[in-house]
């Protein structure tokens, strides 16, 4: 480790004003260094017999002690940095997916450690890797899958994953042994379960770097989820097929019976694995039902019962992924209506977070390893082993989407089984699993060659093709546009209406089923898992965040100065308007969410798109309320907002059930141009402020959490100025924030009346041309009807 | 094939099929349906369609049902409403619902287009004067809105209205203030929902096949 060394000494250097003494005598290994001989305790034993009186060390080193966790840190961190680098030049994430900068970083670091005839850290054994770093990528895949599209798209999904990944399995490991038999290769020695084993390995797809073209380039919902999913379930299948596959391969003869337990084995695995994950999922979401006096500890329950899912998966040697996904799949829906908002976006960040760094380090040894193995080169084995792999990629997605097509509504055309077939890029689990291949395996090393061949052909070539291909060949996108309400509206009309018809018809749907199960779902599961069930609390909270919205906007823009607020808001008369007015973009959000919540109450919209590598995007009116926290808790007079707002069974109302709509958009910005009146896509108004309004804006103000706002939709432009435009864009809001306090919460129907009451008995301000004072929208020549006088208006006139 | 022998009147189905674009197959299960619905008459209506139970938890169950006997969805040219149906008119409403084949081109694409749309059009403009006032969004509105419970009629309102002004300032650019937008005629209606996929979402595979797991 003569690299650390070098760094550590050079970061000792600059730590060194510390009279460093060890109490105690550091055991000596042979590599520590010490700038002076350790001191000896007076009583206790002497290191060296020969005890001269030494002086007091001002300075000593003990680096194995510290080895291995610091080691790991490093490379964290470095390969963290790397991630940061790729930022600073966006175009390059554009066009190069992280999967490959992060391989390349690790080439070079590989390069630079081989030079320097320096081993990798040994850490990536099958433990370490199984248990330690493959729960959080599976975690972060399954928490933040979209549900409503998953399951309407499950029996291909599964078709593909299952049925898929055998093929591919079977087709390349057969090819691969025909390719044995012929004598010029000289591979003969592989036999047949190692071939299937060695195909079993590769097959694994993993299309990160897929996801993220698609999601950029808006492919059709359905292509995305089908991709999203198979690359889910079929680790699950590698897996399995791999454990099999491994077991088998010790034995001389394959039986008949074996294969027929091989198959009876892997329904065992599966629907076990199923069966766990939905039993720990309830369990956690039980849990979480108690907890409104601990909020501090609330994620570590989720982290803990998934993780616990997965290990005792494990356990019984079943499949653990399907453990882990179908436990946060059960879990996400009730949790977060129990926790509190804190807690779920901890969680959140936590998962997206864990999840990336695993992946990023695994992506990373990768690099490194490739250089400084030995590798086992047989060029003809490798060959035809990519060209196995793209050849029954290909021809199995064409065979399957053909099987299944009629059973779409919406089948696949050439296109999408064309991005199907090409997107299937291999990455972290193949790698894992080859790596940890047991050695009784003979041809170890060049299954690890072969395989890291593969992936690296796969990931930078298929993986930076892929992006100007789909744009090329069109693949079907999808409509994002969805931000205006009337779509919203008639979307829903339509949903409904189809539903409708198909009652009418008396033909089953795939409503049929999700609304039995919905039903169940809210009498009785509801009643048992979620603590406070009750649906009306989001619109009070609604309500209540909208005012408080206003509220900082006066503050905003009369620059903290309570004072001068209630005059000039005075100067806003009620004004009858005719007309329908306009509304604030964060008001049109709000309504966004009222349609998609309660439209049919049952039915949810989720996220179609989740990015791999940033978290669905967060509510910034929370962000906005965090800058703010200061001006408010200054000029809030003490009993205006704090008792009314405090309800007895306050619902911190996080992210409802099916989540917010708003994620699926990227927040853009408010129409700086006016071309388009779509309001600020950014996330939003889900009441995502607790309600307990002063005291959490008493804690300290997380600054962070702003930057990382930004941050995190930081590769989609203009977020920043999405969220200051959009802020500027509001007006100041009704007085009514002002008004005496109401009156304390008994029950949430009355707080729903007296909150309309409120509003109906206020008088608006009108839209009258906003005041100079008033921070104003960059687009202040094309004035746009809708965003021109923001008014939350509840009353219409 | 087999069907075809046990359906009565299948001569008159040729004629339904090259109307509608349904396939033999289709219409027979469709007038098995119909004829359970109408118990056994041959004409349908509004209240047996009322009576279905899985509709009745339908937020805009009314306009569903009201759609069945609006003749615009019958034929473009004809107006108002009719009190029964048969079971021809039946399966023209429901010929509005099928998915788009693959071979369609895109005139055909988008006709087929402007049909589903001009249903949904159909739905909300009740008075037949062919454009959608506020008053009718809003109705519609709440009706959407009404399995919540939990909203006021003002709150549906404010959303019809800001839909309102949505399509204002698509269709119509920019307004003076005293400007007053009458309703949405079935033009703007289109250019609003120009980027909605309404082809793929708006059809119902018809035949019995269990498209429960798949989509």
């Amino acid at each position: 480790c003569g690299t650390y060394r070098a760094f550590l000494l050079f970061v000792c250097c600059l730590l060194s004003q510390t009279p460093g003494s060890n109490g105690e005598v550091p055991p000596k290994p042979a590599g520590s260094v010490t700038i002076l001989p350790p001191i000896k305790p007076i009583d206790g034993p002497q290191a060296y017999p020969e005890a001269e009186k030494a002086s007091l060390p001002v300075f000593t080193m003990d680096y194995p002690r510290i080895q291995i966790p610091f080691e790991v840190t490093l490379w964290v961190l470095l390969a963290s940095f790397a991630k940061i680098g790729f930022h600073v030049y966006h175009k390059i994430t554009v066009w190069v997916p992280e999967s490959c900068l992060l391989i390349s970083i690790g080439l070079i670091v590989g390069a630079i450690m081989h030079s320097v005839h320096e081993e990798p850290p040994a850490v990536l054994t099958s433990n370490v890797f199984f248990l330690y770093m493959l729960p959080p990528i599976v975690l972060d895949s399954g928490y933040f899958m979209p549900t409503r599209p998953f399951f309407e798209n499950i029996g291909t999904v599964l078709w593909f994953a299952v049925v898929g990944t055998l093929w591919n399995s079977i087709g390349i490991g057969m090819s691969l042994f025909a390719i044995c038999q012929i004598e010029a290769f000289g591979v003969q020695d592989i036999n047949l379960q190692e071939n299937l084993l060695f195909a079993t390995i590769i097959s694994a797809v993993d299309p990160v770097a897929v996801l993220n073209v698609f999601e950029d380039v808006s492919v059709n919902e359905q292509l995305y989820i089908v991709v999203f999913g198979e690359c889910l379930f079929n680790d699950a299948v590698t897996v399995v097929l791999y454990n099999m596959f491994t077991f088998v391969a010790d034995m001389p003869v394959v039986e008949p019976v074996d294969v027929f337990l091989g198959v009876a084995r892997f329904f065992v695995v599966g629907i076990g694995g199923m069966a766990f994950g939905i039993l720990f999922g309830f369990v956690s979401a039980f849990t979480t039902r108690f907890t409104s006096k601990v909020r501090e500890i609330e994620p570590l329950f989720i982290f803990m019962y998934s993780y616990l899912a997965y290990l005792v998966a494990e356990l019984f040697a079943i499949s653990s992924i399907m453990a882990i996904v179908t436990c946060s799949l059960t879990m996400k829906y009730y949790v977060e209506e129990n926790v509190s908002q804190r807690s779920c976006t901890t969680i959140r960040h936590v998962v997206k977070m864990l999840g990336s760094i695993s992946e990023t380090l695994i992506f990373f040894f990768l690099g490194v390893v490739t250089i400084t193995t030995e590798h086992e080169f047989n060029w003809g084995y490798i060959l035809f082993t990519l060209l196995f792999a793209f050849v029954w990629r290909g021809l199995g997605v064409l065979v399957l989407t053909q099987i299944i097509n009629p059973f779409r509504t919406i089948p696949f055309n050439l296109k999408d089984q064309f991005g199907l077939a090409y997107g299937g890029l291999r990455g972290a689990v193949s790698f894992a699993l080859a790596f940890t291949l047991p050695d009784n395996i003979g041809r170890k090393q060049l299954f690890i060659t072969a395989t890291i061949a593969i992936i690296l052909f796969t990931v930078f070539l298929q993986g930076i093709s892929i992006r100007p291909l789909i744009e090329f060949i069109n693949v079907r996108r999808t409509n994002r546009n969805l931000e205006t309400i009337n779509v919203e509206v008639h979307c829903r009309l339509m949903e409904h209406t189809v539903a409708g018809i198909e009652d009418l018809c008396g033909q089953w749907s795939h409503f049929y089923w999700k609304d039995k199960f919905l039903k169940f779902n809210t009498r009785i599961l509801r009643k048992i898992l979620i603590r406070d069930s009750r649906a009306e609390s989001s619109i009070v909270a609604l309500y209540k965040k909208l005012e408080l919205q206003n509220a900082m906007e006066i503050l905003d823009t009369v620059a903290g100065d309570i004072s001068a607020a209630p005059s000039i808001v005075s100067l806003y008369d009620e004004k009858k308007n005719p007309k329908p007015k306009a509304y604030l973009a964060g008001d049109l959000r709000n309504m966004h969410d009222i349609l998609s919540k309660n439209m049919y109450n049952i039915r949810q919209r989720t996220v179609a798109f989740t990015s791999k590598y940033s978290l669905p995007n967060d509510r910034h009116t929370k962000e906005i309320l965090i800058r703010r926290h200061a001006s408010i808790r200054r000029s809030l007079r003490p009993g205006s907002f704090q008792n009314s707002n405090v309800s007895k069974s306050q619902k911190y109302y996080s992210l409802p059930a099916g989540q917010s709509l708003e994620s699926r958009f990227s927040p853009r910005r408010l129409t700086q141009t006016g071309k388009d009146c779509n309001p600020t896509r950014s996330s939003s108004s889900r009441a995502m402020m607790p309600l307990k309004r002063l005291d959490t804006l008493k804690e300290a103000v997380s600054v962070d959490m702003l930057n990382e706002n930004k941050e995190d939709s930081g590769s989609r432009a203009g977020t920043t100025r999405s969220n200051s435009s959009s802020r500027d864009s509001r007006l100041p809001a009704p007085r009514r924030q002002l008004s005496p306090p109401r009156e304390e919460d008994n029950g949430f129907s009355d707080n729903l009346i007296n909150v309309h009451h409120e509003a109906e008995e206020e008088d608006h301000p009108s839209p009258s041309p906003p005041p100079a004072w008033a921070a104003e929208p960059r687009d202040n020549a094309n004035r746009n009807p809708l965003l021109r006088r923001p008014q939350w208006n509840p009353k219409k006139t | 094939m087999g069907a075809l022998q046990s359906i009565p009147g299948h001569p008159e189905y040729s004629d339904l099929s090259d109307k509608t674009g349904f396939s033999f197959e289709q219409i027979s299960v469709l007038h098995k349906r119909f004829k359970q619905l109408s118990h056994n008459e041959d004409t349908l209506h509004r209240d047996d369609l009322s009576a279905i139970p899985d509709l009745s938890c339908n937020p805009i169950r009314a306009q569903i049902i009201e759609a069945f006997f609006d003749q615009r969805n019958f034929s473009p040219s004809e107006e108002g409403t009719v009190e029964e149906i048969r079971f021809e008119e039946f399966l023209v409403v429901m010929s509005h619902f099928r998915p788009p084949r693959h071979s369609m081109s895109e005139e055909q694409r988008e006709s087929v287009r402007k049909d589903k749309l001009r249903f949904l059009f159909n739905m909300h403009d009740t008075d037949n004067d062919g454009t959608i006032t506020l008053q009718e969004y809003r109705h519609v509105v709440e009706e959407l809105l009404s399995r919540s419970g939990a909203l006021g009629k003002e709150t549906a309102k404010s959303i019809a209205d800001a839909a309102m002004l949505e399509v204002a300032s698509i269709s119509v650019g920019h307004m003076e203030p005293d400007e007053f937008y009458e309703g949405i005629t079935f033009e703007h209606f289109l250019k609003l929902l120009s980027g909605f996929d309404i082809e793929h979402k708006m059809s119902i595979r018809f035949l019995n096949v269990d498209t429960t797991l798949c989509k």
